[in-house]
């Protein structure tokens, strides 16, 4: 053997040994994603329970108070605690994502499994109506509902979750399309298991993982759909606290109070991150 | 004459094709044509045939899973089969213990309990221990997969079984350990099992008859000893002679 075909060997060799180590390295995505959403579920479930001051009281003389033991994060244009509102806002926020991600997927599970496993003429309809919906950005969806039957916390979550539906459907059909010619479902059959038993109780679990990412990204868009809503004045209505809605309102205060618009932003930044991870994190587990 | 368990006349399979440009009428293509035979009760009968040959199709035409013209008459309950890639045929998401509870789940009328217990006395049949409840499909050898798939076709205690080319996809020690089983099984159970392989010699260690298969038809039929050293048909010779086996 010549010395470079040697060198080759040692070469790959190497790589193999390297790679084998890359697997059994720490998942800080997960690790660190898992602290981030952690600490902010942590926050939120104390909110419920426990804030410094009532989110909604006023207080003429901390109007626009800056950072304080008294005050954690300042307070806004009404002298309200932007620590108890931060608290509130992103219980409030959570809530509206959670929401939509349930409806989104529950529905684009459904959908998705009927037209994969069908396909024909199922396939075509539902999927036609899935693609009309998803042509139309979520917002301007939203949008649309919103200005029909008025706004709220519950209608902002049925409008984004109509919204989301169609990424989930998208996803879900996929997968029930690798599934369904698989022989274990073959045998399914022959052992009697009948349509519905075989979508939802011996395909669905197969697309646990993939599920799993698209609803943490899902999550996230929700967030961000959210937070612009409300931004935008269509969402979540004073005196109720959002983290986009304090956003909307911090931004008049940009120079007098630049806590308030700091901390809500950072809060919506660190959710999102958190998610993000947590979602890479458990797909590489 | 044994009571039948199977017959099969004038079975014809066909489906069309896809066009591959939108003008283009769809043909039929002719899988299956004029297929009959019958299968007694307890035997063990080898489907032998070249990829192609349409063995897989016709065991799916018996299981009903695709349509079909002509007649098949059963006279088992609940044939069942074990299908050639044992890495596809088990649900990855699930235990060895789910997926065995499964169709007792679906038959019901058993209690958990019952059920488990079933279960433990079925894998000890098929070589395994209780230890392999809990694992997962994708923590199974390739034979300790394909055990687990025949002990998931005889959970219904099916009277004929469809094994479409159950040990082509193992290696050769792992083969004999499934075919053994197989047999053991047969004797055990008297189950009736139509064995679908590519493998000459495999059929002749395991089979009482055999049907030969090319282009969808049956070329030739009956025992080992007749169609081993006493065939007819040109193209069994030619099998024979690319397995090299010699004949004389």
């Amino acid at each position: 053997m010549s010395d470079k075909a040697k060198n080759n060997m040692i070469r790959t060799k190497r790589v193999k040994v390297q790679s084998v180590n890359r697997s059994k390295k720490k998942n800080y995505n997960l690790i660190v994603g898992g602290s981030i959403t952690g600490v902010i579920l942590l926050m939120i479930l104390i909110g419920v329970f426990y804030t410094p001051y009532d989110p909604n009281a006023m207080d003429a003389s901390a109007k626009f108070a800056g950072i304080s033991m008294k005050h954690l994060m300042g307070c806004d244009n009404f002298g309200r605690d932007v620590f108890s509102r931060v608290l509130e806002g992103s219980r409030t926020t959570l809530i509206v994502a959670a929401g939509t991600v349930f409806i989104g997927t529950f529905f684009g599970v459904i959908i998705g499994a009927l037209t994969g496993y069908y396909g024909g003429v199922v396939d075509e309809v539902l999927m036609r109506i899935n693609d009309a919906i998803f042509a139309f950005p979520s917002i301007l969806l939203a949008l649309v509902f919103i200005s029909i039957f008025g706004s709220g916390k519950y209608h902002v979550i049925i409008a984004l979750g109509i919204a989301f539906i169609p990424s989930f459907a998208r996803i879900v059909r996929s997968e029930f399309i690798k599934c369904k010619n698989m022989d274990y479902v073959k045998s399914a059959k022959l052992q009697g298991a009948g349509d519905f038993r075989i979508m939802f109780v011996h395909i669905l679990p197969n697309t646990l993982t993939v599920l799993l990412s698209a609803i943490m990204i899902g999550f996230n868009n929700a967030v961000l759909a959210e937070a612009g809503m409300s931004f935008l004045g269509i969402g979540v209505q004073p005196p109720d606290a959002s983290l986009g809605r304090m956003l909307s309102e911090a931004q008049s205060y940009l120079f007098r109070a630049p806590s308030y618009a700091l901390f809500p932003g950072v809060i919506i930044i660190l959710m999102v991150l958190g998610f993000s991870l947590l979602g890479d994190g458990l797909k590489d587990e | 004459m044994a009571e039948k368990i199977l017959e099969v006349s004038d079975l014809q399979v066909s489906y069309l094709s896809s066009r591959k440009t939108p003008f283009e009428k769809k043909k039929r293509i002719q899988v299956l044509k004029d297929v009959s035979f019958s299968m007694e009760k307890g035997e063990i009968l080898g489907l032998v045939g070249e990829s192609g040959s349409g063995k897989t199709t016709l065991a799916r035409a018996i299981l009903g899973m695709i349509p079909y013209e002509g007649t098949i008459t059963k006279n088992a309950q609940r044939a069942q089969m074990v299908f050639q890639d044992p890495y596809g045929s088990l649900n990855p998401a699930r235990k060895v213990s789910w997926i065995l509870e499964e169709p007792l789940r679906l038959k019901g009328g058993l209690s958990k309990d019952e059920r488990k217990e079933k279960v433990i006395a079925m894998l000890s049949r098929v070589g395994l221990d209780e230890k392999f409840m809990d694992r997962y499909p994708r923590q199974l050898s390739g034979g300790q997969r394909q055990r687990v798939c025949i002990a998931g076709a005889l959970m219904l205690e099916p009277s004929l079984l469809i094994a479409d080319e159950p040990v082509s996809a193992l290696d050769v020690t792992i083969q004999a350990q499934i075919l053994e089983l197989f047999q053991k099984i047969h004797e055990e159970m008297g189950l009736s099992i139509l064995f679908i392989s590519h493998d000459l010699r495999v059929v002749y260690q395991m089979c009482d008859r055999i049907l030969i298969m090319q282009h969808g038809q049956i070329m030739e039929s009956g025992t080992v000893e007749e169609v081993y050293f006493h065939h007819k048909s040109e193209y069994t010779g030619k099998l024979l002679d690319a397995a090299g086996i010699e004949v004389d």
